[in-house]
């Protein structure tokens, strides 16, 4: 509770929040919004933001509103980035406790796994997947995940051997604690704090992947994305630019609340560690 | 004279450093008696902490044997030896470290009981309270979490989880280093206080000759791994053998006090 | 006689604390005196050492006057007051080696050059008594242990050659044989230079091995101060005689055992 007063109480948390509550309450209630499918043609081709205030963002070159696509693309974009970045966190922390705790072998082999997987880059690995998988909203999100599940394995298996040799996981097995209660009581509530302060750099680079993926037109083609909307925009790129501009906007608004959330939290918890 | 509670036989260990094996505990010996106090002094890197972690079955010795109560310790192995940690506990020399940073009061002092089943669910907030009370703290921070309290309250919660289960042996490892001197002398009594009651024998750790002096009846000094003299505490510090034991002796600071000096 | 260093009605307040840190402090201290401040944690000692370096965090009310007279200028940390922490790992740079270190605060502080401060930390090291000066000056912190560590620390805190050396419980993260040694050092260092020493303690016992005056703090204050042989023969606080007390009782057994007899 008190963290999450000194979260607001940061500059940069009291931002983020502001940024991305507006954003998940545009996304939830997208349909409110505009009931009306966003790639249905709302108006005539091209036209200009600020010159219809029924379509006060403009179309594009198919005559499909702009602030739609916007509204809903920040659903497709939350949405992909929040899967990805819940996956690889539970992926990555599992496999990272199992190594950490089973040891010998088992962590040979899935450290290996690790490192094999972080030889590749990340937006490759993605590309690569959903170019053989075929391009769905599900498989982006397992795609993103596959690119970023190596990080939080990394530290899940650092904190929890470093915690097994403290004092108190020692104290816990004087009183005669199972292992498995010292597992999930003693060890793993303090190892996953650090883990989950990886979660605001991963979704981060969950909505840019995204984004670009979509930009090279491997998103899902039934939603409309920030991407997809930049790649189209694109080919009028001269008489239109607003087409890829405001969906960058929205694209780096949303990175930018990610970050700042990211940061107020690292500041709310660390103040909460200088207490002691 | 009353049988061994603990018994040490041989009990070596070694750890690789840099790929070369270093030991850290050289085939020591040593007795415990019921409701006796034997301290183990020596020199940091002496093999005193190894050796309190192996009693306590934390670390693995690589021979030796170890007898508690006349049961092989160093056999015991899972159930049977969670069964027979109620009767051995331990109290660590960092009180912060020693806690679960989350963990409160309460849970501290619930676990062991709720362990082994040594009060029901509704009776264990009244058995906390008792306990608190009885290391001389109130009742009223049980609620309250382990890095909100002071040092010293901290020593005496880490006490009261070392005797919930009524053990035979406490292993006190620098468990009063981390005391202001004030603190310190309380703490002690406590720990007096408790071994009349509950008929405890302490091995307590420590580097201070001083500070074991007046609450030992043996003292073991341990330097370089090895068990070098143990004798009556009064006589070790008015007539050191080893080098080690004049060495410590000889580094207790004087109270200066101007008056005739020895 | 002017002395070396004056406090005058030192308070000082951190942020957000109910009651002060310290609450009007003063004292003098003479060239080659050797102040002891005994107290236990949260008595304000270390907050003290800090306000007399100004090392306190911003934002840190502070008030009351510490002068120098004598110095003819604001003293320098490093050059004019030397500092020893209680933990001599976090004090040292775990990435550079011991005789740079040392070296370092030599040429910021004494005009010198590099080799002429190397020579110097070569020889600082000898004279903090550590075997083989010039191989331990290529040392890493890490290589050593943790009494050599302090030693280390110490010729550091020397190397400039300051007037007042501030020792902020130098042995409590040591064992007491490196302690014994490691008091024994410092009380040679500052007779040698003519230093000053501040020697912060929660060991009355060991503080009198050392110090001509102790001042007792408790709670902020400064509840006591005077000669040595005073404070621990007729101490006026009975926190005084607490502290005394249970520092006496440990060296109890062996009185009796000798014969001595104690009440």
């Amino acid at each position: 509770m008190n963290t999450l007063r000194r979260f607001f109480a940061t500059p940069e948390g009291a931002a983020g929040a502001a940024i991305l509550g507006m954003l998940v309450l545009i996304a939830l209630f997208a349909p409110l919004l505009f009931p009306q499918d966003p790639l249905s043609i709302a108006g005539p081709p091209l036209l200009h933001p600020f010159t219809d205030w029924s379509l006060p963002l403009g179309t594009d070159r198919l005559g499909r509103d702009v602030l739609a696509g916007i509204v809903h693309g920040a659903r497709t974009s939350l949405a992909v980035a929040l899967a990805a970045a819940l996956a690889s966190i539970v992926v990555g922390a599992t496999v990272g406790t199992i190594a950490s705790f089973a040891g010998g072998l088992v962590d040979e082999a899935l450290m290996r796994l690790v490192d094999a997987f972080q030889t590749v880059p990340g937006f490759l690995l993605a590309l690569a997947f959903v170019s053989i998988v075929g391009p769905s909203l599900a498989v982006v999100v397992v795609a993103i995940a596959l690119s970023a599940w190596t990080g939080p394995a990394r530290i899940a298996r650092a904190e929890v051997l470093s915690i097994r040799e403290r004092d108190y996981v020692a104290a816990a097995r004087v009183i005669g604690m199972r292992p498995s209660e010292i597992a999930f009581r003693e060890i793993l509530p303090n190892a996953l704090p650090p883990v989950l302060a990886l979660s605001a750099i991963i979704v981060a680079s969950a909505i840019l992947i995204e984004a670009a993926l979509s930009f090279l037109g491997l998103g899902d083609p039934n939603r409309v994305t920030w991407g997809g909307m930049i790649a189209e925009g694109r080919t009028v790129l001269r008489s239109a630019p607003y087409l890829s501009i405001i969906p960058g906007i929205a694209l780096v608004l949303a990175v930018l609340g990610v970050y700042l959330a990211g940061e107020g939290i690292v500041e709310a918890t660390a103040a909460r560690r200088g207490y002691t | 004279m009353s049988a061994a509670l603990l018994e040490l036989r041989g009990v070596s260990k070694s750890f690789l450093r840099a790929g070369q094996p270093v030991s850290a505990v050289d085939s020591v010996s040593l007795d415990l008696g019921c409701g006796e106090t034997l301290a183990l002094v020596g020199p940091s890197g002496s093999g005193k902490s190894t050796l309190a972690r192996i009693v306590m079955r934390l670390v693995e010795p690589d021979s030796g044997e170890i007898r508690f109560d006349g049961v092989d310790l160093a056999a015991a192995q899972g159930e049977a030896l969670r069964k027979l940690r109620r009767r051995f506990q331990m109290v660590f020399q960092d009180p912060l470290a020693a806690f679960n940073p989350r963990a409160t009061v309460a849970r501290v002092l619930d676990d062991p009981l709720r362990i082994h089943r040594l009060a029901g669910r509704d009776e264990r907030p009244s058995a906390i309270a008792a306990l608190l009370e009885r290391v001389g703290l109130d009742r009223s921070l049980a609620g309250r979490r382990i890095h909100e309290i002071s040092g010293g309250q901290r020593q005496r919660i880490a006490i009261a989880r070392a005797i919930v289960t009524k053990p035979d042996l406490v292993v006190l490892d620098e468990a009063l280093s981390a005391l202001d001197v004030t603190v310190r002398s309380a703490v002690l009594k406590l720990l007096r206080d408790l071994q009349c009651e509950q008929q405890l024998s302490y091995l307590f750790i420590s580097h201070d000759l001083a500070l074991v002096s007046s609450f030992a009846e043996r003292i073991a000094i341990m330097d370089a791994g090895r068990i070098v003299e143990t004798g009556p505490a009064a006589k070790v510090i008015a007539d050191p053998q080893s080098a080690t034991a004049k060495a410590l002796v000889a580094a207790i600071p004087k109270l200066k006090t101007g008056a005739v000096q020895p | 006689m002017t002395p070396r260093l004056s406090i005058q009605d030192i308070s000082v307040r951190y942020v957000g604390a109910a009651v002060p840190a310290l609450d009007r402090v003063s004292f003098d201290l003479a060239a080659g005196e050797r102040l002891a401040v005994i107290g236990e944690s949260g008595s304000g000692k270390s907050t003290l050492a800090l306000a007399v370096v100004g090392l306190l965090p911003s934002r840190t009310v502070v008030s009351g006057s510490t002068d120098w007279p004598g110095l003819g200028h604001p003293p320098v940390n490093g050059r004019d007051i030397g500092f020893v922490f209680q933990d001599p790992g976090a004090s040292l740079d775990p990435v550079m080696r011991v005789g740079r270190q040392i070296a370092e605060v030599a040429y910021t502080h004494l005009g010198i050059g590099w080799q002429a401060a190397h020579a110097t930390a070569i020889e600082l090291i000898g004279r903090v008594r550590l075997p083989e000066p010039a191989r331990i000056a290529e040392a890493f912190p890490h290589q050593l242990s943790g009494g050599q560590r302090q030693r280390v620390a110490i010729a550091a805190a020397i190397a400039a050659r300051p007037k007042l050396l501030i020792a902020d419980e130098p042995t409590s993260a040591l064992d007491t044989i490196v302690q014994a040694e490691i008091v024994s050092l410092i009380d040679r260092l500052v007779k040698e230079d003519g230093m000053s020493l501040i020697f912060i303690s929660h060991d009355i016992a060991l503080a009198s091995t050392i110090a001509d005056r102790i001042a007792v703090f408790r709670a902020g204050r400064m509840v006591e101060i005077g000669k040595t042989e005073d404070v621990v023969a007729v101490p006026r606080e009975a926190y005084t005689r607490t502290l005394i007390e249970a520092a006496v009782i440990p060296l109890a057994t062996s009185a009796d055992h000798a014969g001595g007899g104690q009440s």
